[in-house]
């Protein structure tokens, strides 16, 4: 019966390792095709739908946009969430695609990770430096909960979090307008038009 | 007798701006201290985010100032300057940085790191000497630990005083209150450098000197940094809260002394991020 039972926790453990994506080698595939597209010779706005179909696939876009909101999610309903998450999208897709279509072949080498918890591994990366720029640290949060489709879910540049200082931003918005959601939608929708 | 009124009437003048520039320093400790004791502004709980911004509409006012006078001239000079030959650029970045070292190694001395503060000494020596004033890092090619400067901002946030509410500063841009009571430390004998220039009494530097090298190297960090801040304004929804939570974040880490890859970096987020999944 013991035999039994650790034959069957083995295969089990198999199993989970077999369709698993480790974090690492997940973000440097990411980044060879963001690389491959950067570099293919067609129209910057090719470049940038093409990017934005990688972002959908790789990154936790609901999860950012809750981020990003702080503590004004709790006073949403159930509408307001739906409109809130529509416009984070296209915002998302929008301000994520034009930074990244800013560089031309980029080169990012995977070096290591660091398991934070179940939840969340950090994986370590580097810009590669040319004429025009230094080297940059890149570290990646990726969100694993479901070992099967790791998402990012933020980008620390030089120590720096992205999603910080998103946030940081959509709080300044709230604050500024006494809380109103309306005003925060008002300037997702003006950004993805512009 | 000329010389000694006008010798007696410098002194003076000096003393005053010292006064003028003590006094500015205590009630800007005075103010930090009071923001930092309603318990929100404590070093363990400062994060980011957190951080108050109590002169939001001055300071708005004040980056808009500052965003007229980087569009009209320092982004245009950084743009000249970018375009020098590269030896031109490393030469000068190199020069400049190993002058901050002489604020550097008392602040290393201030936080207790002994080792730092000798090796920097070395570098300080080697890079003036053998790397011609500093323009060639010597001390980097003898294998010397990489370089991390040091001011008078981080050594009293080091020490556990909060920083304040934020500030932003015309031309020098963001900044905390304790870590611009930091920086009048280097105009009141913290910065040898200062000393030597304003008050070295010698030939051969000047006050024009000391602000030249400032200058430079203000301009040195804006040309590096052209295309990313033309990419996060491009893309910000607040330019303003933007840059304030990127400086907040730099400064913590710089305070903290945290290395990329950290524990103290990976984790400053969790319970936030944690949360999201609470949802």
């Amino acid at each position: 019966m013991k035999k039994i039972f650790i034959i069957i926790l083995l295969l089990n453990i198999n199993y989970i390792y077999a369709y698993s994506i480790e974090p690492n080698v997940f973000i440097q595939s990411t980044v060879n095709r963001a690389s491959d597209i950067l570099s293919k010779n067609i129209s910057k706005e090719e470049k940038i739908e093409e990017l934005k179909s990688i972002a959908k696939e790789t990154v936790d876009i609901r999860g950012v946009g809750f981020y990003s909101l702080g503590s004004a999610k709790k006073n949403l309903d159930e509408n307001q969430k739906k409109k809130y998450f529509d416009l984070f999208e296209n915002y998302f897709l929008k301000s994520f695609s034009s930074r990244l279509s800013e560089y031309t072949n980029p080169k990012i080498e995977v070096q290591g990770k660091k398991i934070l918890n179940k939840n969340y591994t950090i994986v370590n990366s580097l810009l590669i430096s040319t004429s025009e720029r230094p080297e940059v640290k890149i570290d990646w949060r990726v969100y694993t909960k479901n070992p099967d489709n790791p998402l990012i879910r933020d980008l620390i540049i030089e120590g720096l979090s992205l999603a910080v200082a998103q946030r940081a931003e959509f709080t300044s918005i709230l604050n500024s307008n006494d809380g109103d959601i309306n005003a925060l939608f008002k300037t997702l929708e003006s950004f993805t038009k512009k | 007798m000329l010389f000694y009124k006008h010798k007696l009437y410098n002194i003076n003048s000096i003393m005053l701006r010292k006064l003028i520039i003590t006094i500015f320093s205590i009630f800007l400790f005075a103010i930090n201290a009071n923001a930092g004791s309603d318990g929100e502004l404590t070093l363990k709980k400062n994060k980011p985010a957190e951080i108050k911004d109590c002169f939001e509409k001055l300071n708005r006012a004040t980056f808009k100032l500052n965003q007229g006078l980087d569009k009209v001239i320092i982004k245009p000079i950084a743009k000249g300057y970018k375009n020098l030959p590269n030896g031109i650029q490393k030469g000068t970045k190199n020069a400049v940085t190993n002058l901050s070292n002489l604020v550097t190694i008392p602040n290393n001395v201030l936080q207790g790191d002994l080792k730092s503060a000798i090796i920097n000494t070395a570098r300080l020596a080697v890079n003036t000497t053998v790397g011609l004033l500093g323009t060639i890092d010597v001390a980097n090619k003898m294998g010397f630990p990489k370089y991390v400067k040091e001011d008078y901002g981080q050594t009293l946030g080091a020490w556990g005083i909060g920083p304040g509410c934020y500030l932003v500063l015309p031309v020098l841009g963001p900044s905390t209150i304790r870590d611009t009571a930091g920086s009048f430390t280097n105009v009141l004998g913290g910065d040898p450098w200062y000393n030597a220039s304003i008050h070295g009494n010698n030939q051969f530097l000047s006050e024009g000197l000391y602000i030249g090298s400032k200058a430079l190297s203000g301009i040195d960090f804006r040309a590096n940094n052209i295309d990313s801040l033309d990419n996060i304004e491009k893309n910000s929804l607040d330019f303003y809260a933007s840059l304030k939570s990127l400086y907040l974040q730099d400064r913590e880490n710089k305070i903290k002394n945290n290395q990329r890859g950290s524990i103290e970096v990976l984790y400053k987020d969790e319970e936030d991020w944690e949360e999201i999944d609470n949802n």
